[in-house]
Formats: C-alpha cells, sequence, structure tokens
C-alpha cells in the first residue's frame, strides 16, 4: 500500500501514540489537514491563536511526560508558534512543531506566507528538520520524538514544504526499525566513581540540602528522591520547576528557594555544608550574586545535560546521567556505605532551619483570619483554593506576582501537578496549557490560577475550550495591575508606575466569560470566596472564570536583594530587611 | 586565551548555520572557521578558533556537543596539536620585491601564478606566523589576500575520528 506524504505523517504520528493534535490551519498546511480529517484516531484541537497551541501542547507534555504535538501553516502560523517554542525550551518540554512550508521549489523566492522556520526557530529548538523527499517522513518523525522526549528534552521542529505531503504522490510506508544517530547518543550511564564520592560526601556532611529541580520532574525522579530523602533525611528544597518533585507536606520540605523563595529555604542553602543539586541549573533567579553563593558548601551535581555543570556554579562532585538512574546508584551506594551520617549534627542543622522559619517563614493560615479587612490578599485566594480542591488540582499559572503566590502557598505533594513558564517566564501561558492538562486528564480538576494582565494575552483560547467542553477553572487575582512590574516600579523606580496600570479600561470578566459562553463570578470579599469556589467547582461540567478583585499594593516577600546580594539577603517585608 | 577546537559534524543542510549560531546566541567570538566535507562526504571536520578562560571554553565545548548533529569535538589547545593555516595573496609584480621576500622567510610559499604584471603566492604556516607577517605588510604590498583559516589536529597518539 502506498501512502501521500500527509497521510505518512497521519500514520507516523499514530505510531508515536499521539491522540491529540493543538493545531490551526493555513495553505501550505492543507494538504496535512485533508490527511487528518480522512482519519479517526487523532483528535485535532483547533485553538483561536497558533501561540495557544504550542501552550495547549506544552502543558498536556509536562502533565504527561509525553510528547506535546502542533501543527502550523507556514509565514504568520509558524512565527506565531515562536513564543510558545522558547517556552519549551527554556523549561525542557517535550514538543513536536509540525510547520506547513511553502513549496519547496518557492523557498527563497519571497513567496506568499514564506518564511524561514528553520532559521527562525534555531536558537530555541533542540532540533529541527525541514523535509526534503516525502518518503523521509516516518523516519524523520520517529527520530523528532526520540530526540525530543529523551536525554534533556526539548522541542523540535519539522517543517513541511507543500508538496512533500502532495495526496497525488504516493510513497511506502518505510522506517527503520531502531533509531540510531551516531552524533546522539543520550544515554549516559552515571560513573560510579563519582557516586562513590557523592554517596561519602553526602553520608560526611553536617548541613546538607538537597535542591532538587525541574529535571527531577522531567526525569520521572521523584520516587528516587523520596527513597533517597528516607536514608538521608536532608531538608529539601525546589526550585519554582521541580515543585512537586518531594512532597510539600514531608516535614524535611522547606518550600521553594530563589528569588522569591522561602526565608528558611534560602538561609540553609546560603549556610549548608553541602549541597546535592539534583536537575537542577543554578539559574541567576536562585543563585543572586554567584560569588556569594552558599560560601561554605560542597557542591554535588547531577543532570542528564553537561553543559548545566559547571555552568554558573562550580561543581565539586558533577553526575552527568540520567537523574532517575543515578538517585538509584547513589541509593544502593548509601545503602552499601558504612559511613555514618552524624545525625546529632544534622539535627542541630534542622532545628536551626525550623528557627529561621519561625522568625520569617511564610504563614499558611492567612485564610483563617483577617475576614473583616475589606481586601483580599492575593496570598489568600490562593490558601482559600488549596482548601477548596484539597490542594490535589493540577495548577497552571500565567507569570507575575499570582505565579509566585501559587507558588509558594500551594503546596504541591505530586510531581508535575504544578505547571508553569519558569525560564521564559511567558504570560499567556496558563489558560492554553490548562486546556492541555485537561485533555490529557479529563476527569481530574484542572485550576488556572492568573492575573487580569496574562490572561488577556491568550484569552481568546475561551472559545476554543467552549467548543470542545473543556470545564476548566480560572482564577484570576485581579490586582488591577501588572502587578510584579509594578512591584520593582515600587521597590528600585520611587514608586513611578510607568505602563503598568490600566487606568480603568479593564473589561468586564464576567460579562466576558459569559460572552465566551461560559460562567463568571466576581469576589470582592474575603468571606465570599470559600462559597464562590464551592459553587465554581460543583459545575463539574461548565468552564467559569473566578475574578477575584484583590489588594493592588500586595508584594511577594521574601525577596532577595539585588545587585550584590547573597542568598541570606533578603526582604522580608515592604520595609524590611533579614 | 586563544582556543582551537575541532569538531567533526554531519554534512546536513544547516548543520553549519547552527555552529555559527550558537557562538554568536551565547555570545562567544569566532575568530577563524575552517570547514570542508571530509572521508565519505558525510560528514565535515572544522576547525574553530575563538578566545575564553578555561571555564568559557569548556561551556563552548559543552555546548556544541549538545547540537544533534554535532558528532565530536575537541579543545586541541588542551594537549599538543598542529595548527596550519594557507594564505592566496597577489601582487603586482614590482611589489614582489626584496623587502617583501624577506617578510616571507619563516613562511612556506610557492608561487601558483606569474605572468608579467601580476604574481599569485600561496603561503602555509602557523596562524601566528601568517598573522605576523600580514601584521606586516600594508595596503601598499599587495592587492588581495584570502586565508583559509587555522585547520588543527591532534599532534602523534591522539585521534579525532568519528
Ligand atoms: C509576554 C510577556 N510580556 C511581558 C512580561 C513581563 N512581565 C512579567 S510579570 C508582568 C505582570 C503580569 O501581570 P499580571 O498577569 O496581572 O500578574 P500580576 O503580577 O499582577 O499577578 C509582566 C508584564 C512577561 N513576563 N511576559
Ligand atoms: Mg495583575
Amino acid at each position: 500500500m502506498k501512502f501521500s506524504g500527509g497521510d505518512l505523517l497521519m500514520r507516523a504520528l499514530k505510531e508515536e501514540g499521539v491522540k491529540h493534535i493543538f493545531g490551526y490551519p493555513g495553505g501550505a498546511a492543507l494538504h496535512i489537514y485533508d490527511a487528518l480529517f480522512k482519519q479517526k484516531q487523532i483528535q485535532h484541537i483547533l485553538v483561536r491563536h497558533e501561540q495557544g497551541a504550542t501552550h495547549a501542547a506544552d502543558g498536556y507534555a509536562r502533565a504527561t511526560g509525553k510528547a506535546g504535538v502542533v501543527l502550523v501553516t507556514s509565514g504568520p502560523g509558524a512565527t506565531n508558534a515562536v513564543t510558545g517554542l522558547a517556552t519549551a525550551f527554556m523549561d525542557s518540554v517535550p514538543l513536536i512543531v509540525i510547520s506547513g512550508q511553502v513549496q519547496s521549489h518557492l523557498i527563497g523566492t519571497d513567496s506568499f506566507q514564506e518564511t524561514d522556520m528553520i532559521g527562525i526557530s534555531r536558537p530555541i529548538v533542540k532540533h529541527s528538520y525541514i523535509i526534503n523527499r516525502a518518503e523521509d517522513i516516518p523516519k524523520i518523525v520517529q527520530e523528532a520524538f526520540y530526540i525530543a522526549t529523551s536525554g534533556r528534552p526539548g522541542p523540535v521542529v519539522i517543517d513541511i514544504p507543500k508538496d512533500k505531503t502532495d495526496p497525488n504522490k504516493k510513497f511506502e510506508y518505510k522506517k527503520p526499525k531502531h533509531i540510531s544517530i551516531r552524533s546522539y547518543k543520550p544515554k549516559i550511564e552515571p560513573h560510579p566513581g563519582q557516586i562513590k564520592k557523592a554517596a561519602r560526601a553526602l553520608l560526611s556532611s553536617e548541613r546538607p540540602v538537597i535542591y532538587a529541580g525541574g529535571g527531577v520532574v522531567l526525569g520521572n525522579a521523584s520516587k528516587e528522591l523520596i527513597a533517597l530523602n528516607k536514608l538521608v533525611k536532608a531538608p529539601v528544597t525546589n526550585t519554582l520547576m521541580g515543585l512537586g518533585s518531594y512532597p510539600a507536606k514531608d516535614k524535611l520540605f522547606l518550600g521553594m528557594l530563589g528569588m522569591h523563595g522561602t526565608y528558611e529555604a534560602n538561609m540553609a542553602m546560603h549556610h549548608a555544608d553541602l549541597i546535592l543539586a539534583i536537575g537542577a541549573r543554578f539559574d541567576d533567579r536562585i543563585t543572586n550574586t554567584p560569588a556569594l553563593f552558599a560560601p561554605n558548601a560542597k557542591i554535588i551535581h547531577i543532570d542528564v545535560d553537561p553543559a548545566s555543570i559547571s555552568k554558573i556554579i562550580n561543581a565539586d562532585i558533577p553526575i552527568v546521567g540520567q537523574v532517575k538512574e543515578s538517585l538509584g546508584a547513589l541509593i544502593k551506594e548509601i545503602k552499601k556505605s558504612k559511613i555514618k551520617i552524624d545525625s546529632e549534627a544534622v539535627d542541630h542543622w534542622v532545628s536551626q532551619i525550623k528557627e529561621w522559619r519561625a522568625q520569617h517563614g511564610l504563614n499558611h493560615e492567612m485564610w483563617k483570619g483577617a475576614k473583616k479587612s475589606n481586601k483580599i490578599l492575593p496570598q489568600v485566594v490562593v490558601q482559600e483554593l488549596y482548601q477548596a480542591t484539597n490542594g490535589d488540582a493540577w495548577v497552571t499559572s500565567d507569570v507575575g506576582q499570582h505565579q509566585m503566590f501559587v507558588a509558594q502557598y500551594y503546596k504541591f505533594n505530586k510531581p508535575r501537578r504544578w505547571v508553569n513558564s519558569g525560564g521564559l517566564g511567558t504570560m499567556g501561558f496558563g489558560l492554553p496549557a490548562a486546556m492541555g492538562v485537561k485533555f490529557a486528564y479529563p476527569k481530574d480538576e484542572v485550576v488556572c490560577v492568573t492575573g487580569e494582565g496574562s490572561i488577556q494575552m491568550c484569552i481568546q483560547e475561551l472559545s476554543t475550550c467552549l467548543q470542545y467542553g473543556i470545564p476548566i477553572k480560572i482564577v484570576n487575582i485581579n490586582n488591577q495591575a501588572l502587578g510584579m512590574v509594578k512591584q520593582w516600579q515600587d521597590m528600585i523606580y520611587d514608586k513611578r508606575h510607568s505602563a503598568s496600570t490600566y487606568q480603568n479600561s479593564l473589561p468586564d470578566f464576567v460579562k466576558l466569560a459569559e460572552a465566551y459562553g461560559h460562567v463568571g463570578f466576581k469576589v470582592t470579599k474575603q468571606e465570599e470566596l470559600a462559597k464562590v469556589f464551592k459553587k465554581a467547582f460543583a459545575l463539574k461540567h461548565k468552564l467559569v472564570f473566578i475574578d477575584v478583585y484583590v489588594d493592588p499594593s500586595e508584594h511577594v516577600y521574601p525577596m532577595l536583594v539585588a545587585p550584590n546580594g547573597s542568598m541570606k539577603d533578603m526582604w522580608i517585608a515592604k520595609d524590611k530587611k533579614a | 586565551m586563544k582556543r582551537t577546537l575541532a569538531v567533526l559534524i554531519e554534512n546536513k543542510p544547516g548543520a553549519l548555520a547552527r555552529i555559527v549560531g550558537l557562538f554568536h546566541q551565547r555570545g562567544y567570538n569566532i575568530d577563524s572557521l575552517n570547514v570542508a566535507p571530509v572521508f565519505d562526504g558525510s560528514y565535515s571536520r572544522m576547525t574553530v578558533t575563538t578566545r575564553g578562560t578555561e571555564n568559557v571554553v569548556e561551556q563552548i565545548t559543552k555546548q556544541i556537543n549538545k547540537l544533534i548533529d554535532v558528532i565530536k569535538v575537541s579543545d586541541l589547545t588542551e594537549g599538543s596539536h598542529h595548527e596550519i593555516e594557507y594564505v592566496l595573496i597577489k601582487l603586482f609584480n614590482k611589489q614582489f620585491n626584496q623587502t617583501f621576500k624577506r617578510k616571507l622567510k619563516n613562511l612556506e610559499f610557492q608561487v601558483i601564478e606569474q605572468d608579467n604584471s601580476i604574481v599569485v603566492l600561496g603561503i602555509t604556516g602557523s596562524s601566528a606566523s601568517v598573522d605576523s607577517f600580514l601584521k606586516a605588510l600594508n595596503n601598499k604590498s599587495f592587492i588581495e589576500v584570502s586565508r583559509s583559516g587555522c585547520m588543527g589536529m591532534h599532534k602523534s597518539e591522539k585521534h579525532l575520528t568519528i
């Protein structure tokens, strides 16, 4: 049997287990769309903007660990996918973006809707392909999925000139049984000597901290991390991307670290004598001034990407390997080892951390008090949401203060439940990402916590949600400002709010939700919050938009002092440095 | 510090752009670049010279290695190695005088073309000697010049092959 290029593509995608494609059609992609129409196994979700497609597929990928798939047309379709590609690239998310391209003979002639997608996307993809021969489609699709999902995952672009999917040109479906790419061998065994050294260092430390990042989530190594810490009993902190990889309810959990990390997590990092970094990359939002970072700590760094090791902070014991395998090896080594942890010293360390928490830790009980004040605190919104969902929802967010409040106050106990754009910080991510998560887990509660700024960057996807019946819940922490920008202006620019407020131009979000065919609620008093959440979550088959007006003057604290600060230098309130 | 990297890379469209793009993207300099397909033509070998501290160059090699099309990278500067460069230079016969020839004395050269007005020389030497030769000239001493960029290879037992 012979297939057109479009049919080859559909079959290749099915063989990769694809069930959903998020996309938007156009001229150069029409042959592919016709092939899509003629099959039944893959559902196409028509978004309202290609950026929405990329974030939806990205959310799907983050929630499942499988590659998300996007289909767009050439030119503007492709360029609209660029922000989503960069978002996925920065957070190492496996994504396949298939872009239509003008016909091969038109490439390079400035033809209608021609854009060099390979060139434009080059710095923000793990790899990219242009299809030169239709019969290569199965092989290339197979390779693309392999590359996107293995090693350090990332997005892959497949650019397909229109003539390569011509329905009148047919080919056999052929692809190699085994993938072998001589220039790409992502499976790396952790070095046994390094594992030994790491075990020794860890067991001999007196003030250890485990600093676990998104790599633990991506590498499905949460179980191993928990098992390791059953042996070591070290305090654990998560990066923004790592939240959920270690259960927040565990008493050794310190919360998030970094720019808006908890006081105790940042203090622990600064004073540690040993830091075990796992799938984390010492991002500038973590380390503060690198030269002042953790002055007394020996650093063990496990990462699948050798380029992440000793990039910012020199690792004393580098371990290159899959996080899961490396932790497995480390656990074995520790069980074998005769070195006894100085538990007295570690206990002392843990109680020191407790003291820090008692001094300036986050207050997770704010929702219980302050009901009489007429302004709702944004932190309380997150805490009430946590109560309303039993801490068990999939939560996506956008970018800004609301994102940090979720990271601080929604206690994630399971990996992948927390879906946000950490590396690129892409406003507009939250709503489409929540759609993607809901497609992956239709029975689960999926909540998008957003801000009135961010939500307007992909608000058009509310229409997609109606078309496909996607009953997510949207919690708009409405502080009537680009809050995070305004916070910086308060702190650094003497309260000059340049372009960070809307001067009474915000839409009525309840009416807006209703116009899109959904349900909207507005909340202005704290005592209404719990009730409204209850009502909203009871509407199982409806998308509910909950617009919560909060105190616009609230800031996110702690906040690392910059420039020239270390991790122990924090603002802990508007007028208080610690 | 000057560094010389040798890279084996798949001979695919766009592969070179990925390398060049990466240098730009990450804020590294390319001082010279030499590249051509070798062996069966399925891959190319390139020599890149750049500058940076040990840490920077380690980052560069790791980042290059991450590119899917890159088969191998080696920092030649870490060990003893050969570095050589080829230069084509065209001048008027009258410029090819004793002063000029004296400047050539540390370099190997061939006369590739000569007629009654023009001479074209092919010069071989280390990049450093080529640099100092060219520096000693001024724009009145020749017509045009083209350099291959540095080519490198490990000395003796050490190899870079696929
Ligand atoms: C696409 C994009 N543009 C600009 C920014 C810069 N930025 C970061 S946070 C922020 C404010 C976000 O406002 P809102 O969504 O209302 O969240 P809030 O901080 O008020 O909670 C802005 C503009 C960004 N992260 N992404
Ligand atoms: Mg806001």
